[in-house]
C-alpha cells in the first residue's frame, strides 16, 4: 500500500572524480557554516532578554475572582474530570453564614490542588470551566530541583483580592467565550 | 393480545400495556424519556410530557391519526396502532418545547448540584434542549427546606414530577407531604416542616429525577463521577438490603438504592441502610456496579478487558482481514 507518492528509489551509481575528492563537499559545508555568521540569531539571552507571548500562551493557572473579589470557583469538578493528565483534585465544602463576600456560590473548593508535575498545560480545565473560574496565564511555572512543592493548592492559585494585584487573562477570555 | 407498531417495530403486547411500557419491551432507542412516570408507583405519569409520542394509525378498526402528540405514558395500546417516536421530526420539535417549559423555572445551578451526573433532566436538556435559554425572566425561587434531618429540598430546582409524592403515598403511612399552592407558585412540602418519618422516606432521594431531593449526609461531599459504585448487600430486617454503594478511597460516602436502564429502582430500601450505614464493614461488597459507558460515571473508571468481556484477538483478526481486503 501506498500512502504517498513521495517516496524516493536509492540509486547506488559509482561517484564521479569530484565527489570522490571530497575537499568540493567539505569546502560546501563550511561555506554554509561561514553563512549563518551573519545570518540573524534564532536564539536569546533569557532571562535578560524576553520574548512577548501570543495572548492565548498558556503557562501558571490561576483561580479568578469576580469583581466584588469572591471566588468564581464552586467545585463543580469539571476541569477534573476534564483533565487528561489527572493533575487536578478538590475538596468541596459549604458557604457558611459571613462568608458571602469570599465565595460567590453556596459551595466552594476548600481544597484545590494542581499537581504541576502532571500538568501538560493544555487548556481543557479552562474550556471545561462553567464558571469562568481557571485560567491559564502568560506566567511562566518555575522549575525546581526537587519533587515537593510543585503540588499548587489554593495559595499559589487564587488570585489576590486587591485590585492592583489581579491577574489579567482578558486575551484568553476572549478566545473562551468565542467557543 | 394487541400489535403495535412503533419506529417501525413491531411487537405483540398483554392488554392494557401503554405505550411506553411496549416502548421498553423494546427496549433501546425506541423508547421515549419519562420524567415523572415511575413503573413502580401507581398513578405515575402523566405530568411532565417529555414521553409524548405521534400517533399516526389510532387502532386497525378505526385508523385514523390522533389529532396531537400523546403522553406515551398514560396511553393504552390498541390492536394495529402505529406510533412514531424517534422518526417524527415534527414531534421531536414538540419535545424540545416541552423540554423548553420544563427548564424555564430550572436554576441549571448543575456546577452545585449534587444531583449532576446522574440528573435525567440534565440529560433530557442535552439530548433536547437548546444551548442557551431563551427565557428573560425573573425564575421563581424558594428557600431550601429539610425534610427530616436527612433529606434536603430545593424547590427551586423541582419540576413537579409527583414523584415523591407518590413515595410519601404509597410507601409511607400518614403521609406528611404533598404539593401546596397551584400553577406557578406549587411546591412540595412537608405541613409547617414537619418531618417525614418514615423507614422508607428516603427513597424520595432516589425517585427524585433532579436534584431537588437530595442526600444531607452526602451534601457536596464528593462528585458522583469521583466515586465508585459498588453493588452491596447486607442482613436488613426492613427491607431487602441490596444497595449500591458509592465510595471513595475504601469510604463509602452515599448509600442507595440500585437503579436500572430507565432510572427506576429495583427495589425500595430503608433509611437505616440509607443514611446509617455508612462503615465499609456493614456491607458486603459484591463488585463494581455496570455504569453505562456513555454516562459521566464511567469517567475515570478504568475496566480490565477481562470484565468488558472483548475479545481483542477476535477484533485483531477482524481488522487485520479488513486491512488485507482493502489491498
Amino acid at each position: 500500500m501506498q500512502l504517498t507518492n513521495r517516496s524516493k528509489v536509492v540509486v547506488r551509481k559509482e561517484m564521479s572524480l569530484a565527489e570522490r575528492l571530497y575537499l568540493p563537499a567539505i569546502l560546501g559545508g563550511l561555506f554554509i557554516t561561514f553563512k549563518h555568521f551573519f545570518r540573524k540569531k534564532t536564539t536569546i539571552s533569557y532571562p535578560e532578554v524576553q520574548r512577548q507571548f501570543t495572548p492565548v500562551y498558556r503557562g501558571h493557572h490561576v483561580l479568578k475572582r469576580d469583581e466584588q473579589g469572591r471566588e468564581n470557583c464552586t467545585a463543580c469538578g469539571l476541569c477534573a474530570v476534564a483533565c487528561p493528565a489527572e493533575a487536578i483534585t478538590m475538596t468541596a465544602a459549604e458557604r457558611k453564614p459571613g462568608e458571602e463576600k469570599m465565595y460567590r456560590e453556596e459551595k466552594y473548593a476548600s481544597v484545590y490542588e494542581i499537581n504541576m508535575l502532571r500538568c501538560i498545560f493544555c487548556g481543557l480545565c479552562e474550556e471545561a470551566c462553567p464558571k469562568e473560574a481557571i485560567f491559564l496565564t502568560d506566567k511562566i511555572v518555575h522549575s525546581g530541583y526537587e519533587r515537593q512543592g510543585f503540588i499548587f493548592g489554593k495559595d499559589k492559585l487564587v488570585e489576590p483580592v486587591e485590585a492592583d494585584k489581579r491577574v489579567d487573562i482578558s486575551g484568553r477570555l476572549k478566545a473562551h467565550r468565542k467557543n | 393480545m394487541p400489535k403495535v407498531t412503533i419506529d417501525n417495530i413491531e411487537i405483540e403486547v398483554p392488554d392494557g400495556t401503554t405505550i411506553l411500557q411496549a416502548a421498553r419491551m423494546i427496549g433501546g432507542d425506541v423508547v421515549p424519556p419519562a420524567m415523572c412516570y415511575y413503573s413502580k408507583l401507581e398513578t405515575s405519569g402523566g405530568y411532565c410530557r417529555t414521553c409524548i409520542v405521534k400517533v399516526t394509525q389510532g387502532s386497525a378498526k378505526d385508523p385514523r391519526p390522533m389529532p396531537k402528540p400523546v403522553a406515551s405514558c398514560r396511553t393504552p395500546v390498541m390492536d394495529g396502532m402505529v406510533v412514531q417516536n424517534r422518526t417524527a421530526p415534527d414531534l421531536l420539535e414538540a419535545r424540545n418545547g416541552v423540554v423548553e417549559f420544563l427548564l424555564i423555572n430550572h436554576p441549571l445551578d448543575c456546577p452545585i448540584c449534587d444531583q449532576a451526573g446522574e440528573c435525567h433532566l440534565q440529560d433530557l436538556s442535552y439530548e433536547n434542549g437548546l444551548a442557551k435559554s431563551r427565557y428573560e425572566f425573573k425564575r421563581r425561587e424558594f428557600d431550601k427546606i429539610d425534610i427530616g434531618d436527612k433529606i434536603k429540598l430545593h424547590m427551586t430546582r423541582c419540576i413537579l414530577c409527583y414523584r415523591c409524592v407518590k413515595v410519601a403515598n404509597q410507601l409511607c403511612d400518614g403521609r406528611v407531604h404533598g404539593v401546596l399552592n397551584r400553577g406557578d407558585v406549587s411546591e412540595i412540602s412537608t405541613y409547617i416542616q414537619n418531618a417525614v418519618d418514615n423507614d422508607f422516606s428516603g427513597n424520595m432521594i432516589d425517585v427524585c429525577p433532579v436534584g431537588a431531593l437530595t442526600d444531607k449526609t452526602f451534601r457536596f461531599k464528593s462528585r458522583v463521577w469521583f466515586t465508585k459504585p459498588m453493588d452491596a448487600h447486607r442482613d436488613c430486617k426492613k427491607c431487602d438490603g441490596k444497595v449500591a454503594l458509592w465510595m471513595s478511597n475504601n469510604e463509602v460516602l452515599r448509600v442507595t438504592g440500585r437503579k436500572d436502564t430507565y432510572g427506576e429502582l429495583e427495589s425500595w430500601i430503608c433509611n437505616e441502610c440509607r443514611f446509617d450505614k455508612k462503615e465499609v464493614s456493614d456491607w458486603k461488597i459484591e463488585g463494581p456496579r455496570k455504569i453505562d459507558r456513555h454516562s459521566v460515571i464511567s469517567q475515570n473508571h478504568y475496566e480490565s478487558l477481562r470484565q468488558l468481556k472483548i475479545d481483542v484477538s477476535k477484533q485483531k483478526n477482524i481488522a487485520e482481514k479488513a486491512h488485507q481486503d482493502n489491498k
